[in-house]
């Protein structure tokens, strides 16, 4: 099994760190080896953040080399051109343009509607495991109409 | 996580929380520390676990404080950012001449690449310039078994021992298993040596040749300590690496035999000299300054060392790569992100509207407020460390021609205060400038840059319950400061500009304390209810 890199970018705020908590969690429960980086500090005031998270039988660097994400989200889309070179060539971009509004219960939850769409490049997390990481990461109060955002794209899309 | 934690202990932590979570297993009884990135979360973490966690006003006490602790028996660990080591240099290079009797962890951690720092040392000459072992951890499983393992040889040979971590390793998640750890073997108890303790010179002497022989011991123990991991391979490469740099070049290499250095310092000569004979081309790759290498060289071993090129920022698998290759032809520049900018209703928008509309000339300091140097406010001159702001400024006043020298105003977060402000007040007492000076606190009631930590300041402890809370105010005046204004700089603004225009005409010792709280803290403070350990700005869905 070759390992899977996925890199999530956005602006500080957004919910990078919380989406990539939640893909690596999922990749945990699946059982496999995960590791995750990303970069605190001065980004937290708004600027630029990215994640990578990358699983498989046996991961050794934390940070996705550039031009070899097997997939690129980014939550906003002023972020999409500086990121854009770590995608390898015929990598999957997700950004929030592929998100039908009506799927959007919640204002702030582009990041797990953009899990959602992730979700479907995955095949090797299952729902159950999504859905345990998502409870596992999100306040209870958000945690139902998150997993429902979730459940929508992941299934909207064909 | 811990509340992650599954049934066989298999968990998701990062860097930070492994050590954290290896310090609680192995009955550490106090962590010390001062915040500082990528530090921050081990002390966090380490309390969320239930241990004795503090935030010290600075790094320096904080390694004091945790000296006397394992001077009594127990396990200690004190936690800082590189540049924090300075701080606490003066008792770091002391302490390894003198016996401890708990174990004492020293953990730096290191940011090559700067990614929230002001610069990029290698702490590893630390360890070397005191005398001090090192161990370098890879991940989240390395970080757990090699604070166990310090503890072990701080104990065994009544040494200090530095942990260093860098940022990779502090904040990337991993696998690891978590053990039943060795619990100390004693409970604390004072026991008096004079001798090994004071250190007046002719008790020094001895401390120092008894540093020498420890570590000649510690090295003889380290060719067979099983820190240092051969992986066999295609012997035309031989790869000799340390930390995070060591998972980039398996990855980079994943066909080359590699000996991996977990304890660097002191360095298993012979264990190297074997491998370098064993491979063909014998190459060391490691982040930051030319250190492996140099000492390896030193040791009459032949071995390849990376261009000049690749001491500057972090590695990375395709940086390791081109090491490998020797290609040191220019790299491609990623394209710069988004500048991290004052939250919208920022108390310190204010005060850098001012400063900048008044044409002041700013020493500044750390914090969030550095962010004041940046456009549309341009409005801070210096910044050179914690707490170099008031010095800075006095010394801009003593040179400059009066009419700039009264423009003059050092610019100090509250926790950048308690951390290394006091002490310049001091200097300002007691060395007054001709023109007087301004120093103005930017008093946000807690350290928000590097997460919203707690400070003395605030009167709250790490864990937020109520303690002591040192004023500034009253210590200023205390200290004889002739003017001391308190004030809300967003409440009025003309007022606000109108008190720092008379201030500098003034001529005479100022300290303005602009009071107004950062609005996370603000939030996080109202439910107290939180989630101790997500430190940060609150969860988003
Ligand atoms: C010696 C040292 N220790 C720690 C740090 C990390 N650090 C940077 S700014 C800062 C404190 C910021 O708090 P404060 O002065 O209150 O300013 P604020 O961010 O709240 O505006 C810290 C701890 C550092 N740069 N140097």
């Amino acid at each position: 099994m070759k390992t899977t890199s996925v890199v999530i970018a956005g602006l500080g705020g957004q919910g990078v760190l919380t989406s990539a908590d939640i893909l690596a969690e999922a990749a945990f429960i699946t059982g496999l080896d995960v590791k995750t980086s990303e970069l605190h500090g001065m980004s937290q005031r708004g600027g630029s953040v990215t994640s990578d998270v990358r699983f498989g039988h046996q991961v050794f660097s934390p940070m996705v080399p550039w031009g070899q994400a097997d997939c690129l989200v980014v939550l906003e889309s002023t972020q999409v051109d500086i990121n854009r070179p770590v995608l390898r060539k015929g990598g999957i971009l997700i950004t929030p343009d592929l998100i039908d509004k009506k799927d959007l219960l919640h204002h702030r939850s582009m990041n797990i509607a953009l899990l959602g769409a992730l979700s479907r490049h995955l095949p090797d997390i299952a729902e159950p495991a999504w859905i345990q990481a998502m409870r596992a990461h999100l306040t209870a109060a958000i945690q139902d109409v998150n997993i429902q955002i979730f459940l929508l794209v992941r299934k909207s899309q064909a | 996580m811990l509340r992650l934690m599954t049934t066989d202990s298999r968990l998701l932590l990062s860097g930070n929380e492994a050590v954290a979570c290896a310090a609680y297993d192995a009955g550490v009884m106090l962590g010390t520390g001062y915040p500082g990135t990528p530090s921050t979360e081990i002390l966090e973490h380490f309390s969320y676990l239930g241990g004795k966690a503090q935030w010290a006003p600075n790094e320096k006490v904080a390694l004091e404080v945790a000296i006397g602790a394992a001077f009594g028996g127990g396990r200690a660990i004190a936690t800082m950012k590189h540049v924090g080591l300075n701080v606490a240099a003066d008792p770091f290079f002391s302490v390894a001449y003198i016996s401890v009797t708990g174990a004492l962890i020293i953990v730096s951690a290191d940011d090559p690449g700067m990614a929230s720092s002001q610069n990029e040392q290698d702490n590893r000459h630390y360890a070397k310039a005191a005398g001090i072992p090192l161990l370098e951890p890879a991940d989240s499983q390395e970080a757990y078994d090699l604070t166990a393992k310090a503890i072990e040889i701080s104990e065994r040979w009544h040494i200090p021992v530095l942990l260093r971590l860098t940022t990779r390793v502090c904040h990337s998640k991993s696998i690891i298993l978590r053990k039943s750890l060795p619990q100390p073997p004693s409970a604390p108890f004072f026991q008096r040596d004079i001798k090994g303790r004071v250190m007046i010179p002719s008790n020094a002497r001895g401390g120092h040749r008894k540093l020498r022989d420890r570590l000649n011991a510690i090295a003889a123990w380290n060719e067979n300590s099983g820190l240092n991991i051969h992986i066999p391979g295609d012997p035309s490469l031989g790869i000799i690496a340390s930390g995070i740099a060591c998972m980039h070049a398996r990855e980079a290499a994943p066909k080359a035999s590699f000996l991996k250095i977990k304890m660097a310092y002191p360095l298993p000569v012979e264990t190297i000299r074997s491998f370098v004979n064993q491979v063909k081309r014998a190459l060391v790759i490691e982040e930051g300054d030319p250190w492996l290498v140099e000492a390896i060289r030193a040791a009459g071993i032949a071995v390849e060392g990376k261009a000049e090129m690749y001491r500057f920022g972090e590695l990375n698998v395709s940086r390791v790569q081109r090491i490998i290759n020797q290609d040191a032809s220019p790299e491609p520049v990623p394209p710069a992100g988004k500048l991290p900018q004052f939250c919208p209703s920022c108390p310190h928008r204010a005060v850098f509207e001012t400063l900048r509309d008044l044409n002041c000339i700013v020493a500044g300091d750390i914090g969030c407020y550095t962010l004041g140097a940046l456009p549309p406010f341009e409005a801070l001159d210096s910044f050179v460390c914690m707490g170099a702001s008031i010095g800075t400024g006095l010394g801009l006043r003593h040179v400059l021609p009066a009419e700039q020298a009264q423009k003059v105003v050092s610019v100090i977060g509250d926790s950048t205060f308690m951390h290394s402000g006091i002490t310049g007040l001091v200097e300002m007492v007691y060395n007054p400038p001709a023109t007087g000076h301004v120093v103005l606190i930017l008093d946000n009631g807690t350290t928000a840059m590097t997460g919203l930590q707690e400070h003395p300041g605030t009167g709250r402890t790490l864990d937020h319950k109520p303690t002591g809370k040192i004023i500034p105010e009253d210590l200023a005046k205390v200290l004889g400061i002739q003017r001391v204004h308190v004030t809300d700089p967003t409440a009025d603004r003309d007022a606000f500009r109108q008190l720092l225009s008379e201030s500098l005409a003034s001529r005479q010792l100022v300290l303005i304390i602009a009071r107004r709280p950062c609005l996370l803290a603000a939030k996080l403070i109202r439910k107290q209810g939180r989630d101790p350990h997500s430190s940060s700005a609150p969860k988003k869905p």
